[in-house]
């Protein structure tokens, strides 16, 4: 009895404590009337100065996303989302191009001080060429010269627009297209900025590029676009990760990812994703609708996608792979942490068209509090591709009796000589496991977050060595002690 | 028959049927029954047939089965016949309380209902509307879901003869109780039989359920079969689906397992044009074992979906799916499997497992084994696989001297077999054992599986073909 009380105590101390990084950076914001019609969809064209092309996909993709009608298959739970509530632009006022850090808005640098991932420190020690995105405009871009000597292009989205739009006109939408689902058609027509990266034949990237998502304006939609292109033979590994600051109003975030590996390319992209997850009472939080997706396009190319996903309110994403060349390879790997009221709809899908091609699906669930955790993934192979190979595993843990896991896959299998496996487990986390470490003298708390960690371990030791850091400080944090 | 409605949509054209035919269908019906049907066609009216746009229908589409132009028999044209001159059981030591239904109709030669010294109730369902009608009450319409499906309610709309058994307390029925739906039509039938099983406290009875066809003319059957398992009952359901190419067959089966109840199902489809088995089980007192077997040896352009929802209420319960099945030519299987885990059903145990093996590249196979999970203290765990037979055990034969097509037909074998021996009646197992054995090796056709001898003048081959695996 004393146990549990003992730990009950440390499970209301866990969930109970604040967001970290909840705060709020006072900066001028350059804000679209609120609601949406075409109107908007012109003025962020124009705010933008964008060609003709862009904003004839804009409207065509609006007009669609009109004729769309918002999903409600996932296994999640909100109130409906007023589309014309929304501010669906909001830029930075002083759109500061700078030459080196110290003409940053100190402000800003403080930000992400708190954050935990001060840039000059990043510049110096970690070698990451970070494009800061602060509501949707970029505001800092590092080691450009580096990857310019490379030929690599690594820039903001509206920048690409600028000065690439050939390659952009080329490849935007080609793996999402605006008719994909209600949230890309969205997606399609506001999108304000995001990434945009251009590997040339045979470079290999020497650094890790890396991009930091904030949401910062109160009620402002966030809608980002990344479109990575690896040319033949080239390699780049590229991280997203996410914090926002914490607000009363549920936040829809609506972005795209898309990614086109050319013949023996690789890709490895990395997320961690801790946007603010609401109250423990369900209040606030962030949505996260996204639509991620990668072609392999040449033969023996690779995409590969590793997540820690334990932010947001609600999570609707699934990082896909169409693997169309021959010998391709998809991965996927997944570490989602669902606590209080979260709600996580989250999987992938892998779709092989090619001959030979082979993924590999490792997803780790962990839920706690009254959250909610999907996994739900499409493994399918088509006729042609011959000696396709899939095996998948979706581990869930509980920790709690109020929570919910649940696995939906699904397997769809076209021709005879092709694998695919599936296996998935759910259980709560080992007593023996916890008795072991507590009759050694470790206590309750760090007992749950060696074992949560080893659980995770897989999936962990994908992430590029600085996420992986960060990525285990988050665990530990949205998790440590939730044993009742 | 009336035939002015025979250029409606399906839909319209039963709604309509309903109303012309009130008095056949509701005939000796109890009360209860017959304000169960009101509410059943009105949920028809607003699901209608089940689409490909609904979730659990995705990948089976009824479409073009539905564009037949069916029809009904809502009084009974065949019922007094020598069923015995038709067929006899060909399981020859099976030892079975036998009961026929015929086109949807009970069939009989003295009673319809018979009452054994250890008040056992067998019969028809009909009869046993007039002769029990508070015991079908008790029952009738618990289990079954027809605000879930369009189906459901559909044959709970026009429910009205099947079988009906009821098992009292503390009694087990030595004998299986066998029945035998038999269609047999020169024109396209759509039948929709209605079965009750009740197994009381303490009571244990064995149910197999054979489906035949006799002709390959179209038919659609829309079955539905509600089953009871009281306090610490034990009840085994075999259904054993032979059926014509044309022919398609869905079975809707509901179980309500009660505290200390034990339930095994046995699904072994081995023709079939169209078969959907769907099972649901709902475990609403704690400690319950359900355990549910699936097998199917499909080829040609066959359709076999094994759907199957187990919803663990209570806690302290064991559940078990394992479905496997031998995929030839187009044959396309689906599997969707879906566990349920309630807040409250803490100590759950819960297993999952499909597996599937395509001979041909035109074969396509579904698998969605799914969990749904609100407890914590809970061991679940599901697996699927599709793919060929294992290369290693095959090197490892080939190394020993057995021959490529012998050892090909024996991992074939050793495959099914996993689903073969978990039938506990003897004679059945071994039958099926047999039976299993011969159509991978090529030499069964349709009337040999058949477990009756209908005389059939020429019998259909249903052959797996060796040289493609």
């Amino acid at each position: 009895m004393e146990e549990k009380n003992k730990n009950n105590h440390i499970l209301d101390e866990v969930t109970g404590s604040e967001y970290k990084y909840g705060f709020y950076t006072d900066i001028e914001a350059d804000q679209a009337p609120k609601g949406l019609n075409e109107d908007t969809v012109r003025f962020i064209s124009a705010k933008k100065n964008e060609p003709e092309f862009m904003l004839e996909f804009r409207l065509k993709a609006f007009r669609h996303w009109k004729t769309l009608k918002e999903p409600d298959w996932a296994h999640v739970d909100y109130p409906p989302i007023d589309y014309q509530d929304i501010i669906y632009f909001s830029a930075p006022r002083k759109k500061p191009q700078y030459e080196s850090l110290d003409e940053v808005d100190p402000e800003l640098l403080e930000t992400f001080d708190k954050l935990g991932i001060p840039l000059e420190e990043q510049k110096m020690l970690a070698g990451v060429a970070v494009d800061a995105v602060m509501d949707s405009v970029s505001v800092a871009t590092t080691f450009r010269e580096t990857l310019a000597e490379k030929g690599i292009i690594f820039c903001s989205f509206s920048e690409a627009v600028q000065k690439h739009p050939d390659l952009v006109k080329k490849y935007l939408g080609t793996v999402v297209p605006y008719t994909d689902n209600f949230f890309a058609a969205l997606n399609c027509a506001v999108f304000s900025d995001g990434s945009f990266v251009y590997i040339p034949k045979g470079v290999k990237c020497p650094l890790e590029l890396s991009t930091y998502f904030r949401i910062n304006a109160a009620n402002t939609g966030q809608f980002e676009r990344t479109l990575i292109v690896a040319e033949e033979g080239s390699y780049v590994s590229y991280m997203e990760g996410c914090t926002a600051p914490m607000r009363d109003e549920n936040q829809l975030h609506a972005a795209i990812v898309e990614i086109i590996a050319h013949k023996d390319a690789e890709v490895k992209y990395s997320t961690v994703q801790n946007w603010w997850p609401g109250d423990k009472h369900g209040k606030g939080g962030v949505y996260n609708f996204v639509t991620k997706r990668g072609i392999c396009e040449g033969d023996n190319s690779k995409i590969s996608w590793t997540q820690v996903e334990t932010g947001s309110a609600i999570t609707w994403k699934y990082p896909s792979l169409i693997l169309k060349g021959n010998n391709t390879t998809g991965e996927f790997y997944s570490v989602a942490v669902t606590n209080n009221m979260q709600q996580a709809d989250t999987g992938t899908k892998m779709i092989h068209l090619g001959k030979n091609t082979r993924s590999t699906i490792i997803s780790k669930g962990i839920s706690a509090g009254r959250s909610n955790n999907s996994y739900r993934g499409l493994v399918k192979t088509t006729r042609n591709a011959e000696n396709a190979r899939n095996f998948s595993q979706c581990d869930s843990l509980l920790l709690g009796d109020q929570c919910g896991a649940h696995t939906f896959p699904y397997l769809e299998v076209g021709n005879r000589s092709s694998v695919v496996e599936h296996e998935a487990t759910t259980s709560k986390i080992s007593e023996d496991q916890l008795f072991y470490c507590l009759q050694r003298g470790i206590d309750m708390e760090s007992a749950i977050g060696l074992i949560v960690n080893g659980y995770a371990k897989e999936v962990l030791s994908k992430l590029p060595m600085e996420f992986a850091v960060e990525a285990q400080k988050l665990l530990s944090i949205s998790l440590e002690g939730s044993v009742g | 028959m009336d035939t002015s409605t025979n250029t409606l949509p399906l839909k319209e054209r039963l709604l309509a049927l309903f109303e012309e035919n009130q008095e056949a269908i509701k005939g000796p019906s109890t009360p209860l029954v017959n304000r169960m049907r009101k509410n059943a066609l009105s949920m028809f009216r607003k699901l209608g047939f089940p689409t490909t746009g609904l979730e659990s229908w995705r990948f089976t589409d009824l479409t073009p089965l539905l564009k037949t132009e069916f029809e009904f028999d809502f009084s009974n044209q065949s019922r007094s016949m020598d069923i015995e001159k038709i067929f006899t059981c060909d399981v020859y030591d099976l030892d079975t309380f036998s009961v026929t239904l015929y086109n949807g109709w009970f069939v009989y030669q003295n009673a319809a209902l018979t009452r054994l010294s250890n008040g056992t109730i067998i019969g028809s369902l009909a009869k046993a509307m007039e002769v029990y009608p508070d015991l079908v009450d008790q029952y009738i319409g618990k289990a079954a879901k027809p605000e879930q499906a369009g189906l459901t309610a559909l044959n709970t709309a026009f429910m009205q003869d099947g079988l009906f058994i009821y098992v009292p307390e503390g009694i087990k029925v030595e004998k299986p109780i066998q029945l035998i739906n038999i269609v047999d039509s020169e024109h396209p039938v759509f039948l929709q039989p209605r079965h009750l099983i009740v197994a009381g406290k303490n009571a244990g009875v064995t149910i197999v359920q054979c489906d035949h066809s006799l002709t390959h003319n179209i038919s659609f059957t829309n079955s539905v079969v509600e089953l009871f398992a009281e306090d610490n009952a034990d009840v085994e359901h075999y259904m054993i689906q032979n059926k014509g190419r044309n022919s398609a067959l869905i079975t809707s089966s509901y179980f309500q397992q009660k505290k200390d109840s034990r339930l095994t199902t046995h699904a072994i489809t081995l023709n079939g044009g169209f078969t959907r088995n769907i099972m649901d089980a709902s475990i609403k007192e704690s400690n319950c074992h359900s355990e549910h077997n699936g097998l199917y040896l499909v080829d040609s352009n066959q359709h076999v979906d094994n759907h199957l929802f187990i919803d663990h209420e209570a806690p302290g319960s064991y559940s078990d799916q394992l479905f496997k099945g031998i995929l030839d030519d187009e044959a396309r299987a689906v599997f969707s499997g879906k566990v349920l885990v309630r807040r409250e059903a803490q100590k759950t145990i819960a297993h999952q497992n499909n597996k599937n093996i395509l001979l041909t590249d035109e074969a396509k196979a579904n698998t969605q084994p799914h969990l749904e999970i609100y407890a914590d203290d809970v061991k679940c765990s599901h697996g699927a696989t599709v793919g060929q037979l294992d290369p290693q055990a095959m090197f490892y034969m080939r190394s020993r001297g057995i021959s490529e097509r012998s050892a090909r037909q024996l991992m074939m074998y050793a495959f099914a077999m996993e689903v073969v021996q978990k039938i506990s009646i003897e004679a059945l197992r071994d039958r099926m054992d047999h039976l299993v054995e011969k159509r991978l090796k090529g030499e069964l056709s349709i009337c040999d599986q058949c477990m009756l001898h209908c005389n059939s003048k020429e019998p259909t081959t249903f052959n797996i073909d060796l040289s493609k695996i």
